[in-house]
């Protein structure tokens, strides 16, 4: 199902089987080349695989923005270990919401992402981790993967191919932290999502402690389409070390909201005003989040930049998981700043100190502060608080919690001391708010 | 491993094998990086932060604490910006802690405070309300704070990796994470406290200690833990001649950081309202007290009189009491009362293993063999419970050195957790059970066996035969009792051995006979209580008892010595491996005196010779004339503990009948746990504690 | 305990999805299928999961303590879950989450007295391109008004 109109500007490549009629079906796919970059993966070499990954410049599409293929070389194929293949579709980056339509809409291509980079690597098993509120999505997963089993696409000897592999479904149950890789492979463990000392990385030691192919639902849906059509093809869709396109999700106060396939390095700007259709209610824009809450914001000046994980890098933000988050004018800074906290303040696993404490003592600042008890010297603080923690977690959700909240006060200082005491928040009353 | 791989940290060239990791790289060289949730031997966490250095061409700061040295890495440890984090580091984590430190029973030796002293900021920038839990008792021993927990997650590793009970958890998340135990609001667990012991910061205290004292005012006296043979080293906080705690300050024992329930909790026996304070008389068949003066004058006015005209003594001995007052004892009882009637409660079989391995030399295992032998094999004993840091050491060999364990034993017992294979065999078919294992144990390439009291006699033998057919480096341990078994049979506490192991040659009767006899005139019980399980003696000789409390056998004394505890005294004792240690005298108690004092004004009184009898003296005596007792002073002095080198042949029959393990578990301590408050409140305390049965 | 024969397909099916000596695996599905049956995580399945997979009460406890959509207090019939993350607030989820609580007189995870609804401010839920969301159970509801949450409320008090 889609919930938002598709923009003519859209490249789709893992949308392409969007709105079609049954698209999750089996029979749909293979009635549109599915499967195919499977069978001419099964014709190739491991190393010619991870090759064509290379050569698309897929870069990781959970966040980080690692190239894939690289990743894939990193699994030691002659290990006697098992290996596997672990899905992250645990999809939590507040702004973000495409893997969701991914698994919803074209379950096989997932799928067949997965069979392709076990080829590539020797692994004949996967586990496709789905955070627990997406329980619709596991009962779409699972119906797919009965259909693969059943249609000889899953199981033993695959097509007569001499490959096995199986998949499982596997819910998450609530719990942000979950999207970090190796906390996910706890959570698949039966554990706690607290992240692992790396190293070792998932590649030499993931699931069940074997080596591990680990990446996003979106990077795996890409990966049929470019052993399908070759890496090449993929490449050229992007920007150079950008391959491909990527899911966008715009929301916010925007005139059309929704999850866009776009090619790497569209411009911003242009994103917001043509594929959105512009601010909302004829507001002018005040300032994006480019990809996803833990990313720096961008003030209205700094959005006339190509989309893609080298520019936002230089603009001092990050292409993160692709949520781009819309504000204008009317936007209280502090209170988005403020609301970022409380949901990285609650979903810290606690492991570490500055994580811990840091978000706690950032969020009743920023909850005292928004609601107009603040003095000035706590401006400063809520930076130093935060450059305090920034880069000295254990795991990134402490750069999460930082980064953008040294940006909006950097960037947004006016609006801090407008809210210096005895003036409430002027954007309006004060919030009532949940704690923990 | 053993590669060294050549680094700088701060300016200074220096070297590791590859694989160490840069917080104990540096150690060595002087060079400290703060930390508080590293604990060596542990998991590894990364969740302080407070390792964090510089490393050159890495963009970020890095945990000392995870990061391997590798060749040609530039690390700076004191930057002011690690200044700069570890200061951020403790700002984070006072933010929620309490700061009650004028009331909490850490203050003074805490962590966070010695930190925040060395790195912290002068003045806290947190404005917010503090979360605020309420403290929570979870045993009649431990005690949770919450707010001052810093999360170091050493009290879940230590209860986990090191004990292998996993009683303490991680519950909820983010700021709201808690140490949580394993019974929903209580624990149960070994009780042994060792989650108190590691708590850098007052987040868990001890129920005994608590409020109780600043530690500055206590005096720390090292001495050995008076309970089972494992022989740990217990630091003693003394104040105003009482103990207030046994802890494990300096972890300079061959214990290392371990105490069980008993060495940190049941300290507290010497000062049970039962302890006598006086000696006692028979007058009129009960008990009275009499003056010290009266009561020595009466027994060596008795003691002469029997030698006098020929008369039948007994003498028994004490599992607890030093080797001087072991050595001048038995040398009391030949010597001076011409008798070679002396015997001690045998807990294990020591002589048939030191005769068996007669002449092969280096093949007594030590506490540091156990954690270091590739396998090693428990035969008949629980070991958890009556060997508790030997069971520890065992843990900590899987744990770091992946050793293998095969526990043969009749029921299921701890070490099964970490056991290659378990086999389960009746009593006295440990042995013949080991064949199956030789392959493995071949394999492994090196093994220490330790072996319980099934194992006596001619099994000790054909183990020994065993251990030799595997062709690899093989040592063994006899497993004995309690702290000073092993020594009681060395210094000569048994008819047919003098000190050294040396066959005496002469016949003698051991404790069932004493006890059996209707022939004896003195029957001198030292610092045991064979009457424990017994009606009473089927002689009437006179009854000497030198004991802390009235026993059993003390009730039907005809004179009872108030006697002191290992806590009161000086001396050396032998542990189970047959390693020598120095006690340390920590306090002293009204009305006692230690059994060698008492032996010495006896000995006085009746105007014996047997040489000098202060514990230095004896010790001198010991090392010169004692064969495997030539241990070195300075080792003893220091606080270390020196190998003993007693060697066979010991031609004689050993008497295998009289071997009997008092199977304590872990909360017993033949008859001296009940006078503990401790240990008798934690065995009263609900669950499966006192259920004798591992888990 | 006795399950529902879906309930125990699920479980079976959970068992045999890890490698061998691996069922803690199963240990959070367990959980969260286990509450959806029963409507908390009881004691009883508690124990049921002990006894399945070979894990302690400790262990449970830890994981289950972890993860937000685990309770072990009964939730509403119908649980009303209101987004009020940044993309949801930017488009009124705060004030949505202002009238659930009006309207239903509950606090954040409070149930109702006939154990109906129960409401919670939930972290981002994956809607944010069709803000405000608000899931009830697991069923999303995009771009609600004010008003699409009176019905929606008004339906769940007829589904009684």
């Amino acid at each position: 199902m889609l919930y938002n109109k598709p923009d003519p500007q859209e490249v789709k490549v893992l949308t392409r089987r969007f709105g079609l009629e049954n698209s999750a079906s089996i029979d749909t796919y293979l009635a549109t080349d599915g499967y195919q970059g499977f069978l001419k993966a099964r014709e190739m070499t491991p190393d010619d695989i991870i090759t064509e990954v290379k050569t698309s410049n897929l870069r990781g599409r959970g966040g980080a923005g690692f190239p894939t293929g690289m990743k894939w070389g990193f699994v030691p194929r002659t290990s006697p270990k098992p290996k596997y293949i672990v899905v992250n579709g645990d999809e939590s980056e507040p702004g973000t919401c495409k893997d969701r339509l991914l698994i919803e809409n074209d379950p096989h291509q997932l799928l067949e992402g997965m069979m392709i980079a076990g080829l590539a690597v020797d692994a004949h098993a996967g586990y496709v981790y789905i955070r627990g509120e997406y329980r619709y999505l596991i009962d779409i997963l699972d119906k797919a993967i009965a259909e693969a089993y059943s249609r000889g696409w899953l199981g033993k000897n695959i097509q007569g191919t001499g490959f096995d592999f199986d998949v499982y479904t596997q819910t998450g149950a609530g719990a942000y932290e979950c999207g970090e890789e190796s906390a996910l492979l706890e959570s698949l463990e039966g554990k706690r999502g607290v992240p692992r000392i790396r190293p070792p990385f998932p590649a030499v030691s993931g699931a069940f402690q074997c080596p591990t192919v680990l990446n996003n639902v979106e990077t795996y849906s890409a990966v049929p389409s470019i052993l399908r059509d070759g890496g090449a093809a993929f490449a050229s869709l992007g920007t150079p070390r950008n391959g491909g396109t990527r899911l966008f999700c715009l929301s916010g106060h925007i005139n059309r909201p929704g999850v866009y396939e776009l090619p790497m390095g569209f411009n911003l700007l242009r994103m917001i005003e043509e594929v959105g259709g512009g601010v909302w209610r004829g507001k002018k824009l005040k300032a994006v989040i480019p990809g996803g809450s833990s990313c720096p914001v961008l003030t209205a000046d700094e959005c006339d930049l190509a989309m893609d994980y080298d520019t936002l890098a230089k603009a001092k933000t990050m292409l993160g998981s692709g949520g781009v988050v819309v504000m204008d004018e009317d936007t209280c800074m502090v209170k988005a700043a403020m609301r970022i906290m409380r949901f990285y303040a609650h979903e810290s696993c606690g492991w570490c100190i500055p994580c811990r404490e840091g978000t706690a003592w950032l969020r009743k600042l920023l909850i005292r502060f928004h609601d107009g008890g603040g003095a000035r010297s706590d401006i400063d603080l809520i930076g130093d608080v935060a450059r305090n923690m920034l880069g000295r977690t254990f795991c990134p959700l402490g750069d999460a919690a930082a980064m953008p909240t040294i940006s909006f006060v950097e960037k947004f200082r006016g609006e801090f001391e407008a809210h210096l005491a005895g003036r409430p928040c002027p954007h309006e009353h004060a919030d009532h708010l949940a704690l923990v | 491993m053993s590669d060294l791989v050549h680094l700088t940290i701060d300016g200074k060239p220096i070297e590791a094998p590859a694989g160490t990791l840069l917080i104990d790289a540096v150690r060595k060289y002087g060079i400290e990086i703060p930390a508080f949730c590293y604990y060596e031997g542990l998991a590894l966490q990364a969740a302080c932060r407070m390792c964090l250095v510089e490393v050159e061409k890495m963009p970020k700061l890095q945990t000392a604490c995870t990061l391997p040295v590798a060749e040609g890495m530039v690390v700076r440890t004191e930057t002011p910006v690690v200044a700069d984090a570890r200061k951020a580091m403790l700002e984070l984590v006072l933010t929620n802690h309490p700061l009650d430190c004028p009331v909490c029973d850490k203050g003074g030796e805490c962590e966070l405070q010695d930190m925040t002293f060395r790195y912290g900021a002068g003045e806290g920038r947190f404005n917010e309300t503090k979360q605020h839990i309420d403290e929570k008792q979870w045993s009649p021993v431990v005690f949770f704070d919450r707010p001052r927990c810093i999360l170091c997650y050493r009290c879940v590793r230590i209860c986990n990796e090191g004990m292998g009970v996993a009683a303490l958890g991680i519950a909820n998340r983010a700021v709201t994470s808690e140490i949580i135990p394993n019974e929903a609001d209580h624990l149960n667990c070994d009780e042994c406290g060792m989650c108190i012991d590691v708590c850098p910061v007052g987040a868990l205290t001890s129920g005994p200690y608590r409020y109780k004292t600043r530690p500055w005012e206590m005096d720390h006296i090292a001495t050995i833990c008076a309970h089972c043979a494992d022989g740990c080293k217990t630091t003693l906080g003394v104040r105003n001649n009482s103990i207030i705690r046994a802890n494990n300050r300096d972890h300079s024992g061959l214990n290392g950081d371990f105490l069980c329930v008993k060495g940190r909790f049941a300290f507290d026996y010497g000062a049970s309202q039962e302890r006598l304070q006086t000696p006692l008389a028979r007058v009129d068949g009960k008990l009275e007290p009499i003056s010290w003066t009266r009561a020595l004058k009466t027994i060596a006015a008795k003691f002469g009189e029997v030698r006098q005209r020929g008369g039948a003594f007994g003498v028994i001995g004490s599992n607890h009491t030093t080797n001087e007052e072991n050595y001048y004892l038995q040398k009391f009882a030949r010597q001076g009362l011409g008798t070679n009637n002396i015997d001690h409660h045998r807990t294990g079989d020591v002589i048939t293993l030191i005769d068996a391995l007669a002449g092969k030399g280096g093949q007594l295992a030590t506490v540091e063999d156990i954690y270091n032998a590739p396998a090693v094999v428990v035969l008949g004993c629980d070991l958890s419970h009556q060997h508790p840091m030997l069971a520890y050491q065992l843990r900590a060999n899987v744990r770091h050195h992946q050793a293998q364990i095969y526990p043969i034993t009749p029921g299921p017992v701890r070490e099964d957790n970490q056991a290659t294979r378990s086999l389960r065999v009746d009593k006295g078919g440990e042995v013949e059970a080991l064949g199956s294992l030789a392959a493995e144990l071949k394999q492994a390439g090196g093994v220490v066996i330790l072996y319980g009291d099934p194992v006596k006699g001619d099994a000790v033998r054909k183990l020994v035969d065993f251990g030799e057919s595997l062709g690899v480096p093989v040592k063994y341990v006899a497993l004995v009792d309690y702290s000073n078994s092993r020594g009681a049979i060395e210094m000569g506490l048994t008819p047919e051995l003098l000190p050294g192991m040396t066959p005496s040659n002469t016949g003698g009767m051991r404790i069932g006979q004493m006890l059996a006899s209707t022939d004896l005139d003195v029957l001198w019980v030292v610092g045991a209580n064979p009457l424990k399980n017994r009606a009473a003696l089927a002689g009437k000789p006179f009854l000497v008892v030198q004991d802390l409390f009235r026993t059993e056998t003390a009730e039907q004394a005809d004179i009872v010595l108030p006697a002191g505890s290992a806590y009161e005294k000086n001396g050396t004792v032998t542990n189970v491996c047959g390693q020598v240690q120095m006690l340390k005298k920590g306090i002293g108690a009204m009305g006692t005196k230690t059994d060698l004092d008492i032996f010495a004004l006896l000995a006085k009184e009746m105007k014996l010779d047997l040489g000098p009898a202060t514990p230095d003296a004896l010790l001198a005596e010991i090392r010169t004339t004692v064969k495997g007792y030539d241990v070195v002073l300075a080792v003893l002095a220091t606080g270390g503990a020196a190998m003993t080198g007693v060697n066979g042949p010991v031609a004689i029959d050993v008497p295998v009948d009289a071997i009997h393990s008092a199977n304590d578990t872990m909360y017993t301590s033949g008859s001296i746990s009940r006078y503990s408050k401790a240990l008798t409140s934690l065995m009263e305390y609900p669950g499966e504690l006192y259920s004798g049965k591992s888990k | 305990m006795t399950f529902s024969p879906e309930l125990e397909a699920k479980f079976d099916k959970l068992m045999k999805s890890y490698p061998p000596g691996r069922l803690r695996s199963a240990l959070v599905p367990m959980l969260l299928f286990g509450q959806d049956e029963l409507g908390s995580i009881t004691p009883e399945l508690i124990d049921e999961i002990v006894n399945r997979i070979g894990v302690t009460r400790l262990q449970v406890q830890e994981v289950l303590s972890y993860y937000s959509m685990l309770h072990t207090k009964p939730l509403g019939r119908h649980h009303v879950q209101v987004c009020t993350n940044i993309s949801c607030l930017l488009r009124g989820g705060d004030k949505l989450w202002d009238h659930v609580c009006e309207r239903t007189g509950l606090k954040n995870k409070e149930v109702s007295a006939d154990g109906q609804v129960s409401i919670e401010e939930v972290e981002c839920i994956g809607a944010c391109s069709w803000a405000p969301a608000v899931q009830v159970n697991y069923d999303f509801h995009h771009n609600v008004t004010r008003e699409e949450l009176d019905r929606l409320l008004d339906g769940l008090e007829k589904k009684q």
